[in-house]
């Protein structure tokens, strides 16, 4: 390593602030601790909260594995990677399970979580009120007084519209049946790997200068309704490279004629179960 | 019959303006009490200061609640100030677009303080919002309609409906027909006179029309310069106003 | 029951005076009535007498409190208490009125939008009757006050001043209250309705009901009164 940067980019004091604000958001689960955001050499929506986060929980002997949208090899992820093994040195990996310290935009892995993992995830809005009452203000004291009849009134409206929540991502939850919780804009269908994971999740939004957490075997409840119960995502198809017909799906167009096909998307997993499908047939 | 509401000598200043000032009265279950006077009279800051919306500079508010205790709302927390609006209480502003949540559609809007009480049925809570539109005299069809909509008559109608679906003990409402129409005035007013009756509430409402005091109000205040200058029934007070301010304002209003 | 000095009084007016103060007119002063005593057994209908502006509107209005008496008590058997209306809280006139004292007026004060037959309905639900009963005894009433049924479902706006005065006697001498105060209910009806209504004010009596009321027509007066009471204009001050 020969940078002119501090390890992991950020200086001690402002890693000791951020690492004080996160022992908070642990000690209040769901709660949105307020911090000193720093201007970041990226820019906001590219994961400047998920970056400080992480910046304040690496050591030199942290694996670091960044994904967005669940694929290690796009751009934001590829950067974010770079951009520590640059300035802190810190060896990365592509492999789920190898990792100590997984930042994350979009997706949760489909490998399951351990407690020595820790999870980051870049959030753009940390309120999940917010598209419905505007007032910072006002939000805050909802929080305070666990007053949230407001958020079922958006679930309301999906039904009304679409006849079942439509709301496929960034699905509000109920930590520790305590604080409404934005999941970052996870699809729904990680929604359940928040409940009770062994790892501590983390959560980073730069630009709203606001950081919250899920401690590890938390409980996590996604809204609904009693008589339209939380769903996740289905798919008819199984992933076309690796078979898995349990994970998050997305559909590539592969020609100009309009072909489609499902592939999982974490890259990760599904090259994992293509090698040890390969091994087997060995 | 026990007092749902005590008010004693309250008074709210903005700075050394006076808003209200000294004001006394008892509000018994199942009552309408209208407050009257003109523009400046201080009638609203009484409203919002009863209501715990204005702090008191001095006097107190007592409530007497659903469990049966006795709040003090000059000592009202934040969150107790919450439940009791979500719980018991209903406001009715002047301006619907003040009460309705316009980005969100007509059954949304009744349903929403159901839903902070926690109901979760999402049919049962269509059923209920259908219901209230019809009795509010709006087509039940009209649920998914957004609220930007509607008429001005149907605006104030629907936050009646949002309002009253808890069946609140107590409703404050202010001016709700201000800037309506005569004839949108008048169903409205039938409206409230009719609910008000079906399902005994108490209420205390803001109005500058004598003409309203005298359809839904047993009781009435009148104010001048933020002081209660004359109150007593709403009949006695039109018919026979003893205060120069209470005839003045009798003697203002055109009789077709 | 027959109406005799020994039958309950049910209203007492003792030195009752009312005036005016007019603070719009340069604090004008209207004196109206003085010194009025009167005592009302349950069972008689005593007519007022007089000429007008002899106040006997006033004095009807004073004791429904509808309007303020200056001095004086106006002492109403209550539930079996005795309460002077005249130093009354608000709530308990109401409840007066309610349970104990009916006011019939010259005019139906229209409510925009209810129809006749809840009109008459309304004070039975008030007593706490149920709807539909009280729907039934409205209807009930109004048919025999000739009040066609076509009408029933309408709101009186429209009605003739006859048929408006009708719906206005059902609606006060629905609720059989024992003190009974009427402000020439009949001046807009003819013979055959005035009879109705005289025979209403009978049944009202004999079932114990004491009634004051304005009658300026002396046939009526000479039918329903049971005693007489002169009221003359007071001089002015």
């Amino acid at each position: 390593m020969s940078t002119p940067y501090n390890f992991a980019f950020l200086d001690e004091n402002t890693k000791r602030m951020l690492r004080r604000a996160l022992l908070k958001a642990v000690a209040i689960p769901g709660y949105q601790v307020p911090f000193g955001s720093r201007e970041m050499p990226l820019p906001y929506g590219w994961g400047t909260g998920g970056i400080q986060v992480t910046a304040a929980l690496l050591g030199p002997d942290d694996v670091l594995k960044v994904i967005d949208q669940g694929a290690d090899d796009t751009t934001n992820a590829v950067n974010i990677r770079r951009f520590f093994g640059r300035v802190a040195g810190v060896a990365t990996t592509e492999r789920t399970a190898d990792a100590s310290v997984i930042q994350t935009r979009h997706r949760i892995p489909e490998i399951p979580l351990r407690e020595d993992q820790l999870l980051v995830f870049q959030v753009p809005e940390p309120e999940p009120l917010r598209t419905l009452e505007p007032r910072e203000a006002e939000t805050r004291t909802m929080h305070a007084l666990a007053d949230y009849g407001l958020m079922h009134v958006k679930l309301y409206e999906d039904i009304a519209q679409y006849g079942h929540i439509a709301t496929s991502y960034d699905y509000p939850v109920m930590v520790d049946g305590r604080y409404l919780t934005s999941p970052s804009p996870i699809p729904k269908f990680d929604n359940p790997k928040l409940d009770r994971s062994p790892a501590l999740m983390l959560f980073g939004a730069g630009r709203e200068k606001r950081l919250y957490a899920i401690p590890p075997y938390t409980r996590v409840e996604s809204l609904a309704f009693d008589d339209h119960p939380f769903e996740i995502q289905r798919w008819e198809h199984h992933c076309a490279l690796c078979g898995a017909g349990d994970s998050y799906l997305d559909e590539v167009v592969v020609d100009d004629r309009g072909t489609r096909m499902f592939v999982c998307s974490d890259t990760d997993y599904c090259s994992q179960r293509r090698d040890d499908a390969t091994e087997e047939a060995a | 019959m026990s007092a749902l509401l005590q008010v004693r000598a309250l008074s709210h200043r903005y700075g050394r303006r006076i808003g209200c000032e000294d004001v006394s009265f008892d509000l018994h279950p199942g009552e309408l009490l209208c407050i009257v006077g003109e523009s400046g009279s201080g009638k609203s800051t009484l409203l919002n200061t009863v209501a715990a919306q204005l702090a008191p500079t001095s006097g107190a508010v007592r409530y007497h609640q659903k469990n049966g205790d006795w709040l003090d709302l000059g000592a009202l927390s934040e969150a107790d100030r919450r439940r009791l609006a979500r719980e018991e209480w209903g406001f009715v502003t002047q301006n619907p677009r003040d009460g309705l949540r316009l980005n969100v559609s007509a059954g949304a809007n009744v349903a929403e303080r159901l839903m902070a009480l926690g109901q979760r049925d999402y049919g049962r809570l269509r059923d209920i919002a259908r219901g209230w539109l019809e009795r509010v005299e709006i087509d039940p069809a009209r649920i998914d309609d957004a609220p930007t909509g509607f008429s001005g008559g149907m605006q104030q109608r629907l936050q009646i409906a949002r309002t009253l679906v808890t069946q609140p003990r107590l409703v404050f409402m202010d001016e709700p027909t201000a800037g309506l129409d005569v004839s949108v005035q008048a169903r409205i007013l039938d409206l409230l006179r009719r609910l008000v009756n079906e399902l005994g509430l108490a209420a205390i409402m803001v109005t500058h029309d004598l003409a309203v005091a005298r359809l839904l109000a047993a009781r009435t205040l009148v104010m001048q310069g933020g002081r209660v200058v004359e109150s007593g029934l709403t009949d006695q007070i039109l018919d026979d106003p003893q205060h120069p301010y209470t005839q003045l304002l009798v003697s203002s209003v055109l009789t077709t | 029951m027959t109406a005799s000095l020994s039958s309950p009084a049910m209203l007492e007016l003792r030195g009752l005076a009312k005036s005016f103060e007019l603070h719009q007119q340069h604090d004008t002063r209207l004196d109206v009535l003085d010194g009025i005593e009167l005592t009302l057994h349950a069972g008689e209908c005593v007519v007022l007498s007089g000429p007008s502006g002899a106040g006997k509107s006033t004095l009807l209005r004073v004791i429904y409190a509808n309007y303020r008496s200056s001095r004086g008590a106006v002492r109403v058997r209550h539930a079996g208490e005795w309460l002077d209306l005249a130093e009354a809280t608000p709530h308990q006139v109401l409840d007066v009125r309610r349970r104990t004292l009916g006011y019939v007026s010259q005019f139906l004060r229209v409510i925009p939008r209810v129809q006749a037959l809840d009109i008459v309905a309304e004070p039975l639900i008030g007593a706490g009757v149920a709807v539909e009963e009280a729907r039934q005894r409205a209807g009930a009433l109004l048919h025999r006050l000739n009040v066609p049924e076509r009408l029933w479902p309408l709101p009186p706006g429209t009605f003739s001043g006859g048929e408006q005065q009708r719906v206005n006697i059902a609606r006060g001498l629905i609720v059989h209250r024992p003190l009974l105060l009427l402000d020439e209910p009949t001046a807009s009806l003819d013979a055959e309705n005035r009879q109705v209504v005289a025979q209403l004010l009978e049944e009202a009596r004999h079932a114990g009901a004491a009634v004051l009321g304005i009658f300026h027509d002396e046939d009526m007066r000479d039918r329903v009164a049971t005693r007489l009471f002169p009221m003359r204009p007071m001089a002015l001050a």
